[in-house]
Protein backbone atom coordinates (compact mmCIF):
# COMPACT_ATOMS: atom_id res chain seq x y z
CA UNK A 1 0.00 0.00 0.00
CA UNK A 2 1.24 3.23 -0.48
CA UNK A 3 0.86 6.13 1.70
CA UNK A 4 -2.09 7.61 0.35
CA UNK A 5 -3.71 3.96 0.57
CA UNK A 6 -2.70 3.27 4.37
CA UNK A 7 -4.42 7.08 5.34
CA UNK A 8 -7.39 5.94 3.49
CA UNK A 9 -7.64 2.25 4.97
CA UNK A 10 -6.90 3.65 8.53
CA UNK A 11 -9.58 6.32 7.80
CA UNK A 12 -11.95 3.90 7.00
CA UNK A 13 -11.12 1.04 9.95
CA UNK A 14 -11.36 4.09 12.23
CA UNK A 15 -14.60 4.84 11.07
CA UNK A 16 -16.15 0.94 11.91
CA UNK A 17 -14.39 1.16 14.86
CA UNK A 18 -11.57 -1.86 14.13
CA UNK A 19 -9.37 -1.21 16.75
CA UNK A 20 -6.83 -4.27 15.57
CA UNK A 21 -6.84 -3.27 11.92
CA UNK A 22 -6.34 0.52 13.52
CA UNK A 23 -3.36 -0.57 15.46
CA UNK A 24 -1.91 -2.24 12.65
CA UNK A 25 -2.39 -0.34 10.30
CA UNK A 26 -0.41 2.89 12.31
CA UNK A 27 2.05 0.54 13.17
CA UNK A 28 2.29 -0.58 9.62
CA UNK A 29 2.51 2.89 8.37
CA UNK A 30 4.97 4.16 10.62
CA UNK A 31 7.26 1.45 9.76
CA UNK A 32 6.72 2.32 6.10
CA UNK A 33 7.76 6.24 6.69
CA UNK A 34 4.46 7.84 6.97
CA UNK A 35 4.69 10.58 9.67
CA UNK A 36 2.87 10.40 12.93
CA UNK A 37 1.48 13.93 12.15
CA UNK A 38 0.10 12.41 8.85
CA UNK A 39 -1.42 9.71 10.56
CA UNK A 40 -2.83 11.86 13.21
CA UNK A 41 -4.31 15.01 11.25
CA UNK A 42 -4.98 13.09 7.94
CA UNK A 43 -6.58 9.90 8.71
CA UNK A 44 -7.72 9.61 12.35
CA UNK A 45 -8.42 13.26 13.25
CA UNK A 46 -10.96 13.42 10.16
CA UNK A 47 -12.44 9.85 10.46
CA UNK A 48 -13.60 10.86 14.04
CA UNK A 49 -14.91 13.96 12.71
CA UNK A 50 -16.92 12.39 10.54
CA UNK A 51 -17.96 9.94 13.23
CA UNK A 52 -19.06 13.32 14.95
CA UNK A 53 -21.24 14.59 12.15
CA UNK A 54 -23.06 11.17 11.70
CA UNK A 55 -23.64 10.80 15.17
CA UNK A 56 -25.42 14.90 14.91
CA UNK A 57 -27.05 13.96 11.95
CA UNK A 58 -28.82 10.69 13.55
CA UNK A 59 -26.96 8.13 11.39
CA UNK A 60 -23.89 6.96 14.00
CA UNK A 61 -25.22 5.68 17.17
CA UNK A 62 -23.55 5.49 20.55
CA UNK A 63 -22.28 2.01 20.69
CA UNK A 64 -20.49 3.64 16.93
CA UNK A 65 -19.13 6.74 18.23
CA UNK A 66 -17.45 4.32 21.37
CA UNK A 67 -15.79 1.90 19.45
CA UNK A 68 -14.68 4.13 17.14
CA UNK A 69 -13.11 6.28 19.73
CA UNK A 70 -11.26 3.14 21.13
CA UNK A 71 -9.96 2.17 18.19
CA UNK A 72 -8.93 5.65 17.95
CA UNK A 73 -7.38 5.68 21.23
CA UNK A 74 -5.37 2.65 20.89
CA UNK A 75 -3.92 4.41 17.58
CA UNK A 76 -3.00 7.76 19.85
CA UNK A 77 -0.73 5.35 22.05
CA UNK A 78 1.13 4.56 19.44
CA UNK A 79 1.61 7.82 18.35
CA UNK A 80 1.69 10.24 21.60
CA UNK A 81 5.04 9.66 22.44
CA UNK A 82 6.18 10.20 19.35
CA UNK A 83 4.19 13.40 18.30
CA UNK A 84 5.99 14.51 21.63
CA UNK A 85 9.76 13.90 20.88
CA UNK A 86 8.67 15.72 17.50
CA UNK A 87 7.08 18.41 19.24
CA UNK A 88 3.73 18.36 17.45
CA UNK A 89 1.28 20.92 19.61
CA UNK A 90 -1.38 19.25 20.15
CA UNK A 91 -5.24 21.14 19.57
CA UNK A 92 -5.46 22.04 22.89
CA UNK A 93 -5.56 20.80 26.39
CA UNK A 94 -8.56 19.85 28.06
CA UNK A 95 -9.43 19.24 31.43
CA UNK A 96 -12.57 17.00 32.45
CA UNK A 97 -14.53 16.34 35.45
CA UNK A 98 -18.22 15.16 36.81
CA UNK A 99 -18.44 17.98 39.79
CA UNK A 100 -18.76 17.02 43.82
CA UNK A 101 -21.65 15.29 44.49
CA UNK A 102 -22.38 13.34 41.30
CA UNK A 103 -21.17 10.38 40.10
CA UNK A 104 -22.59 9.79 36.69
CA UNK A 105 -20.28 9.49 33.89
CA UNK A 106 -21.51 8.18 30.56
CA UNK A 107 -21.88 11.40 29.10
CA UNK A 108 -18.54 12.80 30.21
CA UNK A 109 -16.76 9.57 29.16
CA UNK A 110 -18.46 10.45 25.21
CA UNK A 111 -17.74 13.67 25.46
CA UNK A 112 -13.77 12.73 26.43
CA UNK A 113 -13.88 10.31 23.36
CA UNK A 114 -14.60 12.98 20.97
CA UNK A 115 -12.42 15.64 21.75
CA UNK A 116 -9.80 13.04 21.91
CA UNK A 117 -10.88 12.33 18.69
CA UNK A 118 -10.47 15.71 17.87
CA UNK A 119 -6.75 15.95 18.58
CA UNK A 120 -7.42 17.66 22.08
CA UNK A 121 -5.08 16.10 25.11
CA UNK A 122 -7.61 15.20 27.90
CA UNK A 123 -7.02 15.01 31.58
CA UNK A 124 -9.99 13.09 32.96
CA UNK A 125 -10.54 13.86 36.69
CA UNK A 126 -13.15 11.33 37.12
CA UNK A 127 -16.20 11.98 39.13
CA UNK A 128 -17.14 13.81 42.59
CA UNK A 129 -14.74 16.33 41.62
CA UNK A 130 -14.28 19.45 44.19
CA UNK A 131 -13.83 22.63 43.33
CA UNK A 132 -9.95 22.66 45.05
CA UNK A 133 -9.11 19.67 42.79
CA UNK A 134 -10.11 21.33 39.88
CA UNK A 135 -7.64 24.34 40.96
CA UNK A 136 -5.19 21.90 41.68
CA UNK A 137 -5.33 20.40 38.09
CA UNK A 138 -5.51 23.65 36.50
CA UNK A 139 -2.57 24.80 38.18
CA UNK A 140 -0.77 21.39 37.39
CA UNK A 141 -1.75 21.10 33.64
CA UNK A 142 -2.90 24.63 32.62
CA UNK A 143 -5.16 23.40 30.39
CA UNK A 144 -7.06 25.72 27.43
CA UNK A 145 -10.51 24.17 28.63
CA UNK A 146 -12.30 23.01 31.67
CA UNK A 147 -15.05 21.26 31.34
CA UNK A 148 -17.96 20.93 34.33
CA UNK A 149 -20.66 17.94 34.10
CA UNK A 150 -23.44 17.47 36.24
CA UNK A 151 -26.43 14.93 35.58
CA UNK A 152 -28.58 16.44 38.51
CA UNK A 153 -29.94 19.16 39.00
CA UNK A 154 -28.97 18.97 42.89
CA UNK A 155 -25.32 19.14 41.47
CA UNK A 156 -25.22 21.80 39.01
CA UNK A 157 -25.14 24.44 41.65
CA UNK A 158 -21.26 23.10 41.92
CA UNK A 159 -20.86 24.87 38.82
CA UNK A 160 -21.02 28.16 40.52
CA UNK A 161 -18.69 27.07 43.33
CA UNK A 162 -16.53 26.20 41.02
CA UNK A 163 -16.53 29.12 39.16
CA UNK A 164 -15.96 30.98 42.40
CA UNK A 165 -13.04 28.81 43.13
CA UNK A 166 -11.45 29.98 39.98
CA UNK A 167 -11.72 33.36 40.88
CA UNK A 168 -10.38 32.95 44.18
CA UNK A 169 -7.65 31.23 42.92
CA UNK A 170 -6.85 34.01 40.05
CA UNK A 171 -7.32 31.10 37.01
CA UNK A 172 -10.98 32.27 35.75
CA UNK A 173 -8.91 34.67 33.08
CA UNK A 174 -6.72 31.97 32.49
CA UNK A 175 -9.35 28.97 31.05
CA UNK A 176 -12.01 28.52 28.92
CA UNK A 177 -15.00 27.40 31.25
CA UNK A 178 -17.43 25.07 29.35
CA UNK A 179 -20.24 22.94 31.39
CA UNK A 180 -22.55 20.27 30.07
CA UNK A 181 -25.11 16.97 31.22
CA UNK A 182 -28.20 16.57 31.63
CA UNK A 183 -30.25 19.15 32.49
CA UNK A 184 -27.99 21.80 31.74
CA UNK A 185 -29.29 24.28 29.41
CA UNK A 186 -27.93 27.25 27.51
CA UNK A 187 -29.64 29.34 30.11
CA UNK A 188 -28.35 27.65 33.26
CA UNK A 189 -24.76 27.87 31.77
CA UNK A 190 -25.04 31.48 30.74
CA UNK A 191 -26.33 32.32 34.32
CA UNK A 192 -23.29 30.70 36.40
CA UNK A 193 -20.96 32.29 33.85
CA UNK A 194 -19.59 30.02 31.87
CA UNK A 195 -17.84 30.57 28.17
CA UNK A 196 -19.66 27.64 26.72
CA UNK A 197 -22.39 25.09 26.95
CA UNK A 198 -23.11 21.51 24.65
CA UNK A 199 -26.30 19.35 24.68
CA UNK A 200 -24.27 16.45 23.05
CA UNK A 201 -20.72 14.84 22.67
CA UNK A 202 -20.17 16.38 19.10
CA UNK A 203 -21.40 19.75 19.73
CA UNK A 204 -19.28 19.69 22.56
CA UNK A 205 -16.69 19.28 20.50
CA UNK A 206 -17.75 21.95 18.21
CA UNK A 207 -17.95 24.43 20.60
CA UNK A 208 -14.42 23.76 22.52
CA UNK A 209 -12.72 24.27 19.10
CA UNK A 210 -14.82 27.36 18.32
CA UNK A 211 -14.14 28.49 21.88
CA UNK A 212 -10.44 28.23 21.48
CA UNK A 213 -9.89 29.73 18.05
CA UNK A 214 -11.82 32.94 19.34
CA UNK A 215 -9.45 33.06 22.38
CA UNK A 216 -6.32 32.56 20.56
CA UNK A 217 -7.73 34.85 17.57
CA UNK A 218 -7.75 37.08 20.38
CA UNK A 219 -3.97 37.42 21.53
CA UNK A 220 -1.58 39.25 19.36
CA UNK A 221 0.54 36.74 17.61
CA UNK B 1 -43.49 -9.10 50.44
CA UNK B 2 -46.05 -6.26 49.33
CA UNK B 3 -45.10 -2.46 49.08
CA UNK B 4 -48.89 -0.43 49.23
CA UNK B 5 -49.08 3.08 47.81
CA UNK B 6 -51.87 5.05 48.10
CA UNK B 7 -53.98 7.79 46.84
CA UNK B 8 -56.92 9.34 48.27
CA UNK B 9 -59.37 7.24 46.48
CA UNK B 10 -57.24 3.92 45.45
CA UNK B 11 -54.69 1.75 46.62
CA UNK B 12 -52.30 0.14 44.28
CA UNK B 13 -49.71 -2.54 45.55
CA UNK B 14 -45.78 -3.84 44.36
CA UNK B 15 -45.22 -7.89 44.98
CA UNK B 16 -43.53 -10.40 43.68
CA UNK B 17 -46.99 -12.18 43.29
CA UNK B 18 -48.82 -8.82 41.62
CA UNK B 19 -48.96 -7.61 38.02
CA UNK B 20 -46.09 -5.38 37.33
CA UNK B 21 -46.27 -1.42 38.85
CA UNK B 22 -45.54 -0.01 35.73
CA UNK B 23 -44.66 4.10 36.98
CA UNK B 24 -45.37 6.67 33.58
CA UNK B 25 -42.27 8.75 33.69
CA UNK B 26 -42.98 11.24 30.86
CA UNK B 27 -43.89 14.14 33.64
CA UNK B 28 -40.19 14.91 33.45
CA UNK B 29 -39.01 18.45 32.50
CA UNK B 30 -35.38 16.66 31.43
CA UNK B 31 -34.71 17.11 27.81
CA UNK B 32 -38.08 18.79 26.42
CA UNK B 33 -37.19 22.59 25.59
CA UNK B 34 -41.05 22.99 24.89
CA UNK B 35 -42.16 21.86 28.40
CA UNK B 36 -39.31 23.76 30.44
CA UNK B 37 -40.33 26.78 28.49
CA UNK B 38 -44.03 26.22 29.91
CA UNK B 39 -43.41 25.29 33.38
CA UNK B 40 -41.05 28.56 33.54
CA UNK B 41 -43.95 30.24 32.30
CA UNK B 42 -46.37 29.16 34.89
CA UNK B 43 -48.10 27.11 32.15
CA UNK B 44 -48.90 23.46 33.72
CA UNK B 45 -51.73 22.34 30.65
CA UNK B 46 -48.57 19.67 29.32
CA UNK B 47 -49.31 18.45 32.21
CA UNK B 48 -52.38 17.32 32.13
CA UNK B 49 -51.50 15.95 28.97
CA UNK B 50 -49.08 13.99 30.05
CA UNK B 51 -51.09 12.56 32.41
CA UNK B 52 -54.08 11.55 30.66
CA UNK B 53 -51.39 9.95 27.89
CA UNK B 54 -50.28 7.97 30.43
CA UNK B 55 -53.62 6.72 32.29
CA UNK B 56 -54.94 5.84 28.75
CA UNK B 57 -51.89 4.29 28.10
CA UNK B 58 -52.02 1.73 31.46
CA UNK B 59 -49.80 3.52 33.94
CA UNK B 60 -50.44 1.94 37.27
CA UNK B 61 -48.55 4.96 39.30
CA UNK B 62 -47.15 8.61 37.92
CA UNK B 63 -43.71 9.88 38.49
CA UNK B 64 -43.63 13.17 38.74
CA UNK B 65 -40.08 15.30 38.43
CA UNK B 66 -40.00 19.54 38.27
CA UNK B 67 -35.80 18.82 38.37
CA UNK B 68 -35.67 22.34 36.26
CA UNK B 69 -32.55 24.78 36.41
CA UNK B 70 -33.25 28.20 37.81
CA UNK B 71 -37.27 27.56 39.31
CA UNK B 72 -37.99 26.71 42.77
CA UNK B 73 -38.32 23.27 42.47
CA UNK B 74 -40.32 22.46 45.63
CA UNK B 75 -42.89 25.16 45.16
CA UNK B 76 -43.31 24.09 41.65
CA UNK B 77 -43.36 20.30 42.16
CA UNK B 78 -46.11 20.73 45.47
CA UNK B 79 -48.39 22.62 42.56
CA UNK B 80 -48.28 20.27 39.95
CA UNK B 81 -48.88 17.38 42.38
CA UNK B 82 -51.98 18.89 43.90
CA UNK B 83 -53.30 19.49 39.98
CA UNK B 84 -52.72 15.88 39.13
CA UNK B 85 -54.42 14.71 42.41
CA UNK B 86 -57.47 16.50 40.73
CA UNK B 87 -57.16 14.42 37.64
CA UNK B 88 -56.26 10.86 38.56
CA UNK B 89 -56.42 8.56 41.61
CA UNK B 90 -53.52 6.95 40.40
CA UNK B 91 -51.15 7.09 43.44
CA UNK B 92 -47.45 9.42 42.56
CA UNK B 93 -43.95 8.78 42.71
CA UNK B 94 -42.63 12.22 44.24
CA UNK B 95 -39.33 12.41 42.11
CA UNK B 96 -36.28 14.97 42.94
CA UNK B 97 -32.93 14.77 44.17
CA UNK B 98 -33.20 18.03 46.31
CA UNK B 99 -34.78 17.20 49.82
CA UNK B 100 -36.59 20.15 50.10
CA UNK B 101 -38.55 19.72 47.19
CA UNK B 102 -39.58 16.07 47.97
CA UNK B 103 -40.43 17.94 51.52
CA UNK B 104 -43.08 20.03 49.77
CA UNK B 105 -43.72 17.59 47.95
CA UNK B 106 -45.00 15.11 50.61
CA UNK B 107 -46.51 17.81 52.42
CA UNK B 108 -48.67 18.44 49.46
CA UNK B 109 -49.57 14.79 48.49
CA UNK B 110 -52.70 13.16 49.95
CA UNK B 111 -52.09 9.19 50.36
CA UNK B 112 -48.81 7.18 50.47
CA UNK B 113 -46.17 8.36 47.78
CA UNK B 114 -43.09 6.76 47.05
CA UNK B 115 -40.33 8.61 47.10
CA UNK B 116 -37.68 8.94 44.38
CA UNK B 117 -35.03 8.58 45.53
CA UNK B 118 -32.24 7.95 47.98
CA UNK B 119 -28.73 6.58 47.73
CA UNK B 120 -26.37 4.66 49.99
CA UNK B 121 -24.48 7.70 50.83
CA UNK B 122 -24.63 8.73 54.05
CA UNK B 123 -25.91 12.61 53.96
CA UNK B 124 -28.59 11.80 51.49
CA UNK B 125 -30.26 9.19 53.64
CA UNK B 126 -29.59 11.68 56.91
CA UNK B 127 -31.60 13.87 54.64
CA UNK B 128 -34.20 12.06 53.04
CA UNK B 129 -35.12 9.13 54.68
CA UNK B 130 -36.45 11.15 58.10
CA UNK B 131 -38.71 12.87 55.78
CA UNK B 132 -40.17 9.80 54.39
CA UNK B 133 -40.69 8.22 57.68
CA UNK B 134 -42.54 11.24 59.12
CA UNK B 135 -44.61 11.01 56.25
CA UNK B 136 -45.22 7.18 56.11
CA UNK B 137 -44.23 7.36 52.76
CA UNK B 138 -41.87 4.19 50.43
CA UNK B 139 -38.59 4.93 49.35
CA UNK B 140 -37.05 4.16 45.82
CA UNK B 141 -33.39 3.53 47.29
CA UNK B 142 -30.53 3.38 44.56
CA UNK B 143 -27.88 0.89 44.91
CA UNK B 144 -24.90 3.03 44.52
CA UNK B 145 -22.63 5.62 46.51
CA UNK B 146 -20.70 8.50 46.77
CA UNK B 147 -17.87 5.91 44.94
CA UNK B 148 -20.62 5.87 42.18
CA UNK B 149 -22.65 3.51 40.26
CA UNK B 150 -21.00 0.16 40.74
CA UNK B 151 -19.76 -2.16 38.19
CA UNK B 152 -20.86 -5.46 39.92
CA UNK B 153 -24.00 -6.88 41.15
CA UNK B 154 -21.82 -8.13 44.58
CA UNK B 155 -20.90 -4.43 45.22
CA UNK B 156 -24.73 -3.27 44.43
CA UNK B 157 -26.14 -5.96 46.37
CA UNK B 158 -23.39 -4.40 49.65
CA UNK B 159 -25.11 -0.99 49.14
CA UNK B 160 -28.40 -2.25 49.00
CA UNK B 161 -27.69 -4.30 52.42
CA UNK B 162 -26.79 -0.74 53.98
CA UNK B 163 -28.94 1.37 53.11
CA UNK B 164 -31.98 -1.96 54.52
CA UNK B 165 -30.13 -1.95 57.51
CA UNK B 166 -29.87 2.03 57.92
CA UNK B 167 -33.38 2.48 56.66
CA UNK B 168 -34.65 -0.12 59.50
CA UNK B 169 -32.40 -0.07 62.23
CA UNK B 170 -31.80 3.58 62.28
CA UNK B 171 -35.16 4.95 61.09
CA UNK B 172 -37.63 2.32 61.77
CA UNK B 173 -38.88 2.15 58.55
CA UNK B 174 -40.76 -1.08 57.53
CA UNK B 175 -38.38 -3.46 55.07
CA UNK B 176 -41.93 -3.08 52.52
CA UNK B 177 -41.97 0.42 52.19
CA UNK B 178 -37.64 0.04 50.76
CA UNK B 179 -37.77 -0.56 46.70
CA UNK B 180 -34.30 -1.13 45.71
CA UNK B 181 -33.55 0.74 42.51
CA UNK B 182 -30.54 -2.18 40.54
CA UNK B 183 -29.71 0.39 38.18
CA UNK B 184 -30.15 0.05 34.55
CA UNK B 185 -27.28 1.69 32.31
CA UNK B 186 -27.87 1.76 29.29
CA UNK B 187 -26.21 -1.42 26.82
CA UNK B 188 -24.89 1.04 24.20
CA UNK B 189 -22.19 2.03 26.18
CA UNK B 190 -21.35 -1.11 28.18
CA UNK B 191 -22.06 -4.86 25.94
CA UNK B 192 -22.63 -6.29 29.21
CA UNK B 193 -24.44 -3.88 31.45
CA UNK B 194 -28.00 -5.24 31.18
CA UNK B 195 -26.45 -8.86 32.21
CA UNK B 196 -24.87 -6.88 35.28
CA UNK B 197 -28.39 -5.49 36.17
CA UNK B 198 -30.29 -8.37 35.62
CA UNK B 199 -27.78 -10.32 38.07
CA UNK B 200 -28.13 -7.79 40.65
CA UNK B 201 -32.13 -8.07 40.18
CA UNK B 202 -32.18 -11.44 40.59
CA UNK B 203 -29.93 -11.71 43.84
CA UNK B 204 -31.68 -8.63 45.62
CA UNK B 205 -34.54 -10.84 45.49
CA UNK B 206 -32.96 -13.69 46.24
CA UNK B 207 -31.11 -12.10 49.76
CA UNK B 208 -33.82 -9.62 50.29
CA UNK B 209 -36.93 -10.10 48.86
CA UNK B 210 -37.98 -6.71 48.56
CA UNK B 211 -39.41 -4.73 45.33
CA UNK B 212 -37.45 -2.94 43.11
CA UNK B 213 -37.84 -0.92 40.57
CA UNK B 214 -35.72 1.55 37.92
CA UNK B 215 -35.14 3.80 35.24
CA UNK B 216 -36.40 1.26 32.04
CA UNK B 217 -35.70 3.61 29.53
CA UNK B 218 -32.19 3.69 30.22
CA UNK B 219 -30.89 0.55 29.09
CA UNK B 220 -31.98 1.67 25.40
CA UNK B 221 -30.13 5.25 25.12
CA UNK B 222 -27.93 6.24 22.59
CA UNK B 223 -29.73 3.16 20.04
CA UNK B 224 -31.87 3.21 17.69
CA UNK B 225 -35.42 1.84 17.47
CA UNK B 226 -35.66 1.92 21.23
CA UNK B 227 -39.13 1.14 21.92
CA UNK B 228 -37.89 -2.58 20.81
CA UNK B 229 -35.44 -2.50 23.03
CA UNK B 230 -37.14 -0.84 25.93
CA UNK B 231 -40.23 -3.87 25.46
CA UNK B 232 -37.51 -6.92 25.37
CA UNK B 233 -36.11 -5.80 28.37
CA UNK B 234 -38.73 -5.23 31.09
CA UNK B 235 -40.20 -9.14 30.32
CA UNK B 236 -36.53 -10.29 31.12
CA UNK B 237 -36.04 -8.25 33.99
CA UNK B 238 -39.90 -9.02 35.28
CA UNK B 239 -38.33 -12.28 35.25
CA UNK B 240 -35.50 -11.92 37.32
CA UNK B 241 -37.58 -10.31 39.80
CA UNK B 242 -37.90 -6.48 38.81
CA UNK B 243 -41.77 -5.55 40.25
CA UNK B 244 -41.76 -2.27 39.24
CA UNK B 245 -40.24 0.46 36.23
CA UNK B 246 -40.30 3.98 35.58
CA UNK B 247 -40.83 3.56 32.60
CA UNK B 248 -42.51 4.63 28.73
CA UNK B 249 -46.07 3.73 30.01
CA UNK B 250 -47.68 5.91 26.97
CA UNK B 251 -46.05 3.51 23.81
CA UNK B 252 -48.50 0.60 23.20
CA UNK B 253 -45.88 -2.29 22.62
CA UNK B 254 -43.85 -1.45 25.36
CA UNK B 255 -46.70 -1.67 27.93
CA UNK B 256 -48.62 -4.65 25.96
CA UNK B 257 -44.75 -6.58 26.42
CA UNK B 258 -45.37 -6.06 30.13
CA UNK B 259 -48.70 -7.09 30.24
CA UNK B 260 -48.01 -10.16 28.37
CA UNK B 261 -45.47 -10.75 30.68
CA UNK B 262 -47.40 -10.67 33.89
CA UNK B 263 -49.60 -13.46 31.45
CA UNK B 264 -46.70 -15.03 31.43
CA UNK B 265 -45.12 -15.41 34.69
CA UNK B 266 -48.60 -15.93 36.39
CA UNK B 267 -49.44 -12.65 37.37
CA UNK B 268 -52.54 -12.59 35.57
CA UNK B 269 -54.86 -15.91 36.78
CA UNK B 270 -56.41 -17.26 33.76
CA UNK B 271 -55.39 -14.40 31.53
CA UNK B 272 -58.59 -12.10 32.33
CA UNK B 273 -56.59 -8.98 32.41
CA UNK B 274 -55.12 -9.81 29.30
CA UNK B 275 -58.15 -11.13 27.79
CA UNK B 276 -60.54 -8.23 28.47
CA UNK B 277 -57.71 -5.80 27.51
CA UNK B 278 -58.56 -7.04 24.50
CA UNK B 279 -62.21 -7.46 24.32
CA UNK B 280 -61.78 -3.33 25.44
CA UNK B 281 -59.83 -2.48 22.62
CA UNK B 282 -62.30 -4.19 20.13
CA UNK B 283 -64.49 -2.61 21.96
Amino acid sequence: MNTEEVLGELYNQTLVGNAPEVLKLTNSGLEAGITPEQLLFEALIPSLEEVGSRFERGDFFVPEMLIAGKAMAGALEVLRPLLAQSGTETVGTFVMGTVKGDVHDIGKNLVNIMLEGAGFQVIDLGVQVAPERFIEAIQEHQPDIVGFSAFLTTTMPMFKANMNALEKAGLRDQVIVMVGGAPVTQEYADAVGADGYASDASAAVKQAKELLHRRRSLVPA
Amino acid sequence: MHTTLRSRSNEIVIGHDQPFCLIGERINPTGRKKFQEQLRAGDLSQVDVDVNAQVAGGATMLDVNMGLPLVDEAALLSKVIVRIQGLTDLPLCIDSSVPEALEAGLEAYEGKALVNSVTGEDDRMEAILPLVRRHEAAVVALANDENGIPETPEKRLEITRKIIHVATERYGMPIEDIVIDPLAMTVGADTDAVNITLETISRIREEFGVNMTMGASNVSFGLPNRHAINAAFLPMAMSHGLTSAVMDARTPAIVQAVKAADLLLGHDPWGSSWISQYRNQQG
